[in-house]
């Protein structure tokens, strides 16, 4: 039912294109959140992995046109996780209180190195970061690229 | 040292090219190929991070550039320049280098930085914070309040767009 209707969407680009983004995009998608969950082992972290989720949902927007994507993730949907990000980024700053002072590393066990769980805070930041610029930069695309402004491109 | 000289020439070239070619489209994937050789820069350097975020933001700004100009027809640009325009630009072009060949060699040897600070950020990073990437260690642990302004900066950046853009409470125009 799902595949019939991306199949037969009229807007997007062609046959071609849309076929290699079904193979690719979830690919993508999964490096991003491979990209932002390892930022405190190996190179990458917050900012580059949001960035990439953010390209994966605008590569669907592209292949299979606007109604698509922001059916998966929507303007609101959008607002809400950069909102969630920036507040999440924050409690973590303040909950650094609970020690002495903003953003400290506020878990006394810090885990051994290069396991996915060590660090304290730093991943649990990443995280945030990703919900903020992800969600952030798919809006500003989504504002730039798509919706119509003025009265005069409307007609 | 001299793969970065041949890159930064690319860079250069790169950029004039942007700057000078008469088709916006080309103009366009000039700049992203000035993007893609800072991002082989930052990699020779030995700064993966920075390449990867540098290679992605690119590939997005491309992206936004090349919508924007395929879909909209944006008016080509054409100025005939005067005689006395190239001779003031020329002008300050000589000066700032001079200025910049007698100020710029005051500038501490490459890779021979006065601040010491970052020497402890090797040495105590791993212990202090148990992240094994250092630069993660250090712009979400030892420097997290700058990343903080950044995050607030894209926030920001982001309602703009989305104020400025809006559908809803936009006059109508007749």
């Amino acid at each position: 039912m799902r595949q019939k209707n991306l199949r037969n969407q009229r807007s997007g680009m062609t046959l071609i294109v849309k076929t290699i983004t079904r193979l690719t995009i979830g690919l993508i998608l999964l490096f991003g959140i491979y990209i932002v969950l390892h930022g405190h082992i190996t190179p990458g972290g917050g900012f580059a992995g949001g960035v990439i989720i953010a390209l994966s949902f605008i590569h669907l927007m592209l292949a299979f046109g606007k109604d698509l994507a922001l059916k998966k993730l929507s303007e609101v949907q959008a607002s809400f996780f950069e909102s969630l990000g920036a507040i999440m980024f924050l409690t973590i700053a303040i909950l650094g209180f609970v020690g002495g002072y903003f953003f400290l590393n506020f878990f006394s066990d810090k885990g051994e190195p290069f396991r996915l769980f060590s660090a304290g805070i730093i991943p649990l930041c990443n995280v945030a970061i990703c919900f903020k610029v992800g969600a952030g930069l798919f809006a500003i695309f989504a504002a730039l690229v798509f919706l119509k402004i003025g009265s005069g491109e409307e007609k | 040292m001299l793969e970065l000289y041949i890159l930064s020439l690319l860079m250069i070239i790169g950029a004039i090219i942007a700057v000078e070619i008469k088709d916006l489209l080309s103009s366009v994937i000039a700049v992203g190929a000035v993007g893609l050789v800072l991002s082989v820069t930052f990699l020779i350097l030995k700064a993966p991070d920075l390449a990867i975020t540098q290679l992605v933001v690119e590939l997005l700004c491309l992206i936004i550039l090349i919508q924007a100009t395929i879909k909209r027809g944006i008016p080509r640009v054409i100025s005939r320049q005067s005689f006395l325009t190239i001779f003031v630009t020329l002008t300050f072009i000589g000066l700032f280098l001079a200025f910049a060949y007698s100020s710029l060699r005051d500038l501490p040897q490459f890779g021979h930085p006065i601040m010491r600070v970052a020497n402890h950020y090797l040495e105590e990073g791993l212990n202090k914070t148990g992240a094994t990437n250092l630069v993660a260690s250090v712009i979400l642990d030892f420097r997290a309040y700058d990343t903080l302004g950044e995050a607030t900066v894209l926030f920001t950046a982001v309602i703009g767009v989305l104020a400025v853009l809006r559908k809803i409470g936009r006059k109508k125009t007749p």
